[in-house]
């Protein structure tokens, strides 16, 4: 039911972890399916230098974390602000029709820390 | 080769039965309803499934009907006593499986009304309640034998003493339990039993009806006069020899492969519970002798199955997260646990093909696994607690 590529990220996801003095932090939790995350971003000249994440949740979850991550690292702000769960899904070259809500997780993560990130 | 522990999803047809059903398929090959010899010696086979069936059971063969499964005789055993009644009470629990919970709904939909009675932390059905829930107008009382997330058996012969005392009929669904734990129909009181071949080692598509002698029941397969006219359709027979040969074979083997598979299971048990913050679910003694069933605190447990499944361990989940909501396990959550635990339970069935070498190595893979998931959760905080 998932492809190699979601496979492969959830075996081996990328950016696991988090991190000490963040510019910007996020958590979400998805009150429909109990999935939740945190989103750690460092930023350098309005780019992502650094992101870090924990996620709590099934394979979509783990697998669309791990590449929102890789994606949004060295764009800027605006560009990361603009990634959507659709994006997400594309990268991952596709997710079963009833598991493409586990992506929203990330794209809401990382628009909370960016959110975080601009407040200071 | 990879190390099968999902038993109770299904096993694998055992090399013996399979020579046996072989043999129906391509030489004994009649039609049982045709008076030629083909025929006569399709219903020597049938006939012999009969007998195999009715002795594991304590039942006499008259007492057989050949089915398509577990499910069709869920199916018949309560809708076919609920059509003969007409109208009244039905007595089951909550942690029922889909094909007697689904028809039970669909009868309480025609105007019957159901008691769907709750199960004890362990899983396990009180006797008492059953006694309490009867009403004037009971018509069938509908318990589990042993319980397909948890293993957790249920108190039979209270429960059929308390069927018996008052005149009502007692189904179970003993779809885990046949060809595992000895069953004795007349012993327990039990008037309509149902079974499944491919739960001990027999083909898919293929089970059993017990109905008592005198039972009052309808058919729900109406056509030929197949199954003294009960069940109509020409019958599998090489799928019925399968399933003689598997409940023989299953009785045999049953006093070893328990003690085997309980050992089995109670390694894979303290292993497992050296992590920290793993709920073991369900009896700890009343229960099938290959089930392990664990909650790991702070992992989901579809993830935990995907990573066993990629290291070429089976195992399966009781929940899942679909569709913009996560189900979890009713069953468990019937018994207690909260959401997140029964997002976090695994289950793992062991039987006859595995191993003490095969239980170690899913063991190491699983405490390896679920420190990872936990490392990557942001739920799970070791405090260093007790498990419970
Ligand atoms: C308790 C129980 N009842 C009924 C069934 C359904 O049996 P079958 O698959 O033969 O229809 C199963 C199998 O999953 C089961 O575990
Ligand atoms: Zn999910």
């Amino acid at each position: 039911m998932y492809n190699e590529k979601v496979l492969q990220h959830f075996k081996d996801p990328h950016n696991v972890g988090t991190m000490e003095n963040p510019d910007g932090y996020g958590e979400v939790g998805s009150s429909e399916c109990g999935d939740t995350m945190k989103m750690y971003i460092k930023v350098d000249d309005n780019k992502i230098t650094d992101i870090k994440y924990q996620t709590y949740g099934c394979c979509a979850a783990i697998a669309s974390s791990s590449i929102a991550t890789d994606m949004a690292l060295g764009k800027t702000i605006e560009e990361a602000q603009a990634m959507s769960k659709m994006d997400i899904v594309q990268e991952l070259g596709g997710l079963p029709e009833k598991k493409i809500h586990c992506s929203l997780l990330a794209e809401d993560a990382l628009k909370e820390a960016i959110k975080d990130y601009k407040s200071k | 080769m990879g190390i099968y522990l999902d038993h109770s999803a299904t096993t694998y047809v055992d090399k013996k039965v399979l020579a046996k059903m072989t043999q129906c398929y391509s030489e004994t090959f009649g039609n049982t309803s045709s008076q030629h010899s083909y025929g006569r010696d399709a219903e020597k086979g049938v006939g012999a499934a009969r007998a195999q069936v009715a002795d594991a059971i304590g039942a006499s063969p008259g007492e057989i009907y050949f089915t398509s499964g577990g499910t069709e005789s869920d199916n018949w055993a309560i809708k076919g006593v609920a059509k003969f009644a007409r109208k009244g009470h039905i007595i089951t629990t909550g942690i029922e499986h889909r094909a007697v919970l689904d028809t039970c709904k669909y009868l309480e939909a025609k105007g019957f009304s159901i008691t769907y009675l709750p199960v004890d932390a362990f899983g396990a059905v009180r006797a008492d309640d059953v006694e309490k829930a009867l009403q004037d107008d009971t018509i069938l009382i509908s318990i589990m034998f042993a319980n397909n997330e948890v293993g957790t058996i249920n108190p039979m012969a209270q429960i059929g003493q308390i069927a018996k005392k008052h005149g009502v009929l007692f189904h179970t669904d003993a779809v885990q339990a046949v060809g595992h734990v000895p069953i004795d129909v007349s012993a327990i009181g039990i008037d309509l039993l149902s079974l499944s071949a491919h739960k001990f080692y027999g083909p898919k598509g293929v089970g059993a009806l017990y109905i008592k002698n005198g039972t009052n029941i309808e058919k729900i397969i109406h056509g030929g006069s197949h199954e003294k006219g009960m069940r109509a359709g020409t019958l599998n027979s090489p799928g019925i020899v399968g399933l003689g040969a598997a409940i023989s074979l299953a009785t045999e083997v049953m006093d070893n492969e328990f003690v085997k598979e309980a050992a089995l299971a109670k390694r894979l048990k303290d292993a497992l519970l050296q992590l920290p913050k793993a709920k073991y679910n369900g009896h700890p003694d009343d229960r099938l002798p290959g089930n392990v069933n664990i909650s790991f605190d702070g992992i989901e447990a579809e993830a935990l199955m995907l990573h066993l499944d990629l290291e070429g361990i089976a195992v399966s989940t009781g929940s899942a997260c679909s569709s913009g909501s996560t189900n979890p396990s009713y069953v468990l959550k019937e018994m207690g646990c909260t959401i997140e635990q029964a997002r976090a339970a695994v289950r793992f069935t062991i039987g006859r093909c595995n191993t003490t070498k095969d239980i170690d190595t899913a063991a190491k893979k699983t405490k390896s696994i679920v420190e990872k998931l936990r490392a990557l959760s942001p739920l799970f905080a070791d405090k260093g607690e007790k498990n419970v």
